[in-house]
């Protein structure tokens, strides 16, 4: 979890969490430019109608806001991609920058997992878990809701060390 | 999520009524609840993209998340579409909508 020392935020990870911060933020990228499809459900929630009601004016704003907002999901996911170790676990290192690119980076990533795990509001993340791993302890849901309760302490982490 | 409240937020800057026409002002722009992004970090969202005090921002966010939806900002349709594609950027659910 992320602390802040001087003018930088740092954090220790092992080295499955840098596996699956590498994985997550390459999941984003991967949605973002070869998977991009506006028919997903997960686009339509990085990418919102700006005029729920009007079809024609939201395509407007889409086509003149789209591809900035997609550069800058990118390069934001990027950002988590380029200050992870290599392969080992090990410490991260971030200005003030880097730290805004990864808050909006993880939310990205929490925003795409909570719409395939189907998180509602009042969604009870442990009771989820508990009955995932009840079901099937290796179920990629286990996997994928202890992912998502990470990430979510990882962004709340950096978020305190930014406003302290 | 009942009716929405009137809204509560003078905009950012005050449009310059030499030169927008007034029909132009009539836009807001809407942050809508959603059950992922944590509440203190879309209260800093609107701290960094509205330069907000901490207790307005922090009601805005709890504005969201009773009554599922907040106006984060008033003015020019451009400005209001910039303010929800910036919104956008940082992963929350902003639409525009004449006031």
């Amino acid at each position: 979890m992320f602390r802040r020392q001087a003018d930088c935020y740092v954090a220790t990870f092992a080295v499955d969490e840098v596996r699956v911060l590498r994985k997550v933020a390459s999941e984003v990228v991967g949605l973002l430019t070869d998977g991009f499809d506006h028919t997903d459900p997960v686009v339509g929630r990085l990418f919102p109608a700006v005029y729920p009601k009007d079809v024609a004016g939201s395509a407007e704003f889409r086509r003149y806001t789209e591809g900035d907002l997609k550069t800058a999901k990118i390069d934001q996911a990027g950002a988590i991609l380029a200050a992870l170790p290599d392969e080992a676990g090990g410490e991260v290192r971030l200005d003030a920058e880097a730290a805004e690119a990864w808050l909006r980076a993880l939310n990205d990533a929490r925003l795409a997992m909570g719409v395939r795990l189907e998180i509602k509001d009042g969604t009870d993340l442990g009771e989820e878990l508990d009955d995932a791993v009840t079901e099937d302890p290796g179920s990629s849901r286990v996997f994928q809701l202890s992912v998502y309760a990470y990430l979510g302490y990882l962004q709340e982490s950096l978020l305190n060390a930014l406003i302290d | 999520m009942g009716g929405m409240a009137a809204p509560q937020v003078a905009p950012v800057e005050t449009p310059d009524t030499d030169e927008v026409p007034a029909a132009d002002r009539q836009w807001v722009t809407i942050v809508w609840d959603d059950p992922v992004n944590l509440m203190t970090y879309v209260t800093w969202v609107f701290q960094k993209l509205f330069g907000y005090s901490r207790e307005r921002a922090e009601q805005l966010m709890l504005d969201v998340h009773h009554k599922g939806r907040a106006v984060v900002s008033t003015g020019a349709r451009e400005r209001m579409e910039h303010d929800a594609s910036q919104l956008h950027a940082y992963g929350l659910w902003a639409t525009v909508d004449k006031s």
